[in-house]
């Protein structure tokens, strides 16, 4: 096996290595090996300089001013919306909902759509495979209402168990919140099929995005789902941003989550009258120049041919996976077919955060921790993992370093 | 090979962390506290039995860990033995200075000496919580009223 090695050649991956300027610096002296994505990808210089440029010429509040740039900043900002609502396939664009990340745009739901809705008993449907941020919305009202989690669990391999989920849904359930892509085991969730077996009970459902926005195309009028959470800093765009779908007609019931400006339609002393979706939950001076930059970044993939970018992150994780198993002392957690190009593994004898550090010195950067996805630690017995996440930077050198870092690792701790 | 790893995962550290000393549960425990990081989940029991004069008897400890953190805990139970609650204090902010690469004035020479293996913490910041969660639980675990360490927790004086 080359590292050179190059099967798709509708993706040029140095060319797409040449528009991230942060891939060509070194730490300690050796070449950045970025396998974090997974936490935060980094940013391609078409996204930075836009934000630079638009800062720099056009910015200022929007939906305010009747000045010049007020009017420009406006045009920017709801262009931007389109362009997300391009990228995820939906039908209107005040069906977008800017937020400052997916975690809001969860909480957006969890407060503005389901809890007027949930009474003492009621129930959610999640998995064990789920982010804190997909998990601790629904605690919040487990704690204040008294609704019931009830969890999916996953097979052994990482996969989901559809059979299980729709055994969940019951006549009390009222949602059922579910990860299109788990951070840490990779695996793909059959949205189109769990918003299928969902709808036939009645069962609205929300998709945490976060990953899979990032690595799969999306279609939400395709999927029939009713609630599609994303984030920016994941989709190689800025932090502070990131957006939530939901169907017109759930936004239209839904109230209003954060109180200010721009949300109203007419406050006096005594009432305040809200105005319509998405302003309705856009409260405050929105993240303008980051919504120029998402939707940059989103042009950006949207100019890939993504069916090869996403062949291009399959070969990194086959290589890469094919070369672990040279390692009897690694286990890896999630072999789901179909999975995204994510590795979560332990290495016996050696705990996360010492591989975590000694891989940082060779230039290697993972995560290692419980990810932010306890209860799916719980599941497979550890206490925390490392985690290598592949963008589509990413090169089978990277994977060669990945895998040279590990034996160093066993060198030094095993 | 990075001079730096060799000296943060020196042979000492390694046998402390695969061989950890005074590693259990201590049935006659007057105090005892669970220390737990939310960063990477690891958690540490410090139980320890006080004699009349306020001296560390007998010590032990239980958990899961990175190997700073086991080898931190099964060093520091070493020392602590035998000591008085300001002796204890006194070593561990000596600890503290040391591993954040600061003056360690307060460590006897004996004291230096034995915890040397792990000033090379100083040049790894991310992983001085490992080191320093066994300590901050021995500090709970002594102090009435204080019996869970949170190393995400705000506190002033833990950092």
């Amino acid at each position: 096996m080359t590292a050179a090695a190059k099967i798709t050649p509708a993706f040029d991956v140095e060319k797409v290595r040449a528009d991230f300027p942060i891939l060509s610096r070194q730490v300690y002296g050796k070449p950045l090996v970025y396998l974090d994505s997974g936490a935060s990808a980094q940013k391609p210089r078409q996204v930075l300089d836009a934000m630079t440029r638009f800062a720099e010429t056009d910015y200022a509040n929007v939906h305010r001013g009747v000045h010049y740039l007020s009017a420009a900043a406006t045009d920017a900002y709801e262009a931007a919306r389109r362009t997300v609502q391009k990228f995820l396939h939906a039908a209107r664009e005040d069906e977008i909902v800017f937020t400052k990340g997916g975690t809001e745009a969860i909480n957006l739901v969890s407060y503005g759509f389901l809890a007027p809705r949930i009474q003492p008993g009621d129930e959610i449907v999640l998995s064990v495979m789920e982010h804190h941020s997909n998990i601790v919305p629904w605690h919040f009202l487990r704690e204040r209402q008294g609704a019931v989690l009830k969890w999916v669990d996953v097979r052994d391999d990482g996969s989901l168990d559809i059979e299980a989920l729709d055994a969940a849904i019951g006549p009390k359930t009222r949602l059922v919140a579910i990860t299109h892509m788990s951070n840490v085991l990779g695996t793909v969730t059959p949205l189109r099929e769990i918003v299928a077996r969902a709808h036939a009970k009645n069962v609205p459902v929300l998709a945490d995005g976060c990953q899979g926005a990032v690595h799969e195309i999306i279609d939400v009028q395709a999927l029939d789902i009713d609630f599609y959470a994303l984030t920016g800093h994941k989709i190689y765009g800025p932090t502070g941003i990131g957006a939530l779908y939901a169907k017109r007609t759930h936004l239209k019931a839904m109230r209003p989550f954060n109180g200010g400006g721009e949300m109203i339609r007419e406050v006096s002393q005594d009432i305040v009258t809200y105005a319509d979706p998405p302003a309705r939950f856009e409260a405050g001076t929105p993240p303008i120049i980051e919504s120029v930059g998402l939707a940059v970044a989103m042009d950006y993939l949207m100019a890939l041919d993504r069916a090869a970018v996403k062949a291009h992150e399959h070969d990194l994780l086959t290589y890469a996976r094919e070369r672990l198993r040279d390692f009897n002392w690694l286990r890896v957690i999630g072999d789901a077919p179909g999975k995204g190009a994510i590795i979560s593994f332990e290495a016996e004898g050696m705990h996360a955060h010492d591989l975590a550090t000694i891989l940082d010195r060779e230039g290697v950067a993972v995560r290692a921790g419980h990810h932010c996805a306890q209860p799916l630690m719980e599941r497979f017995g550890v206490a925390s993992t490392s985690r290598a996440s592949f963008g589509l930077y990413n090169t089978r050198a990277d994977a060669d370093a990945l895998v040279a870092g590990l034996s160093k690792a066993r060198e030094i701790l095993g | 090979m990075d001079q730096s790893l060799r000296e943060l995962y020196q042979e000492v550290i390694l046998d402390h962390s695969r061989h950890p000393r005074h590693f259990g549960a201590l049935d006659n425990a007057t105090h005892k506290a669970d220390g737990y990081n939310p960063l990477c989940g690891d958690r540490v029991t410090i139980m320890l039995a006080l004699d009349a004069d306020g001296r560390v008897a007998d010590i032990k400890f239980q958990g899961k860990g990175c190997a700073i953190s086991q080898a931190s805990a099964s060093m520091m139970t070493e020392m602590l033995a035998g000591r008085t609650q300001a002796e204890a204090q006194k070593l561990m902010d000596g600890f503290l200075h040391l591993v954040k690469g600061e003056d360690a004035h307060d460590l006897s020479p004996d004291d230096r000496e034995y915890l040397d293996v792990m000033s090379g913490l100083s040049e790894f910041p991310m992983r001085v919580k490992c080191a320093t969660l066994a300590w901050h639980t021995f500090r709970n675990a002594v102090e009435e009223g204080k019996n869970a360490v949170d190393e995400g927790a705000t506190d002033e004086s833990a950092a």
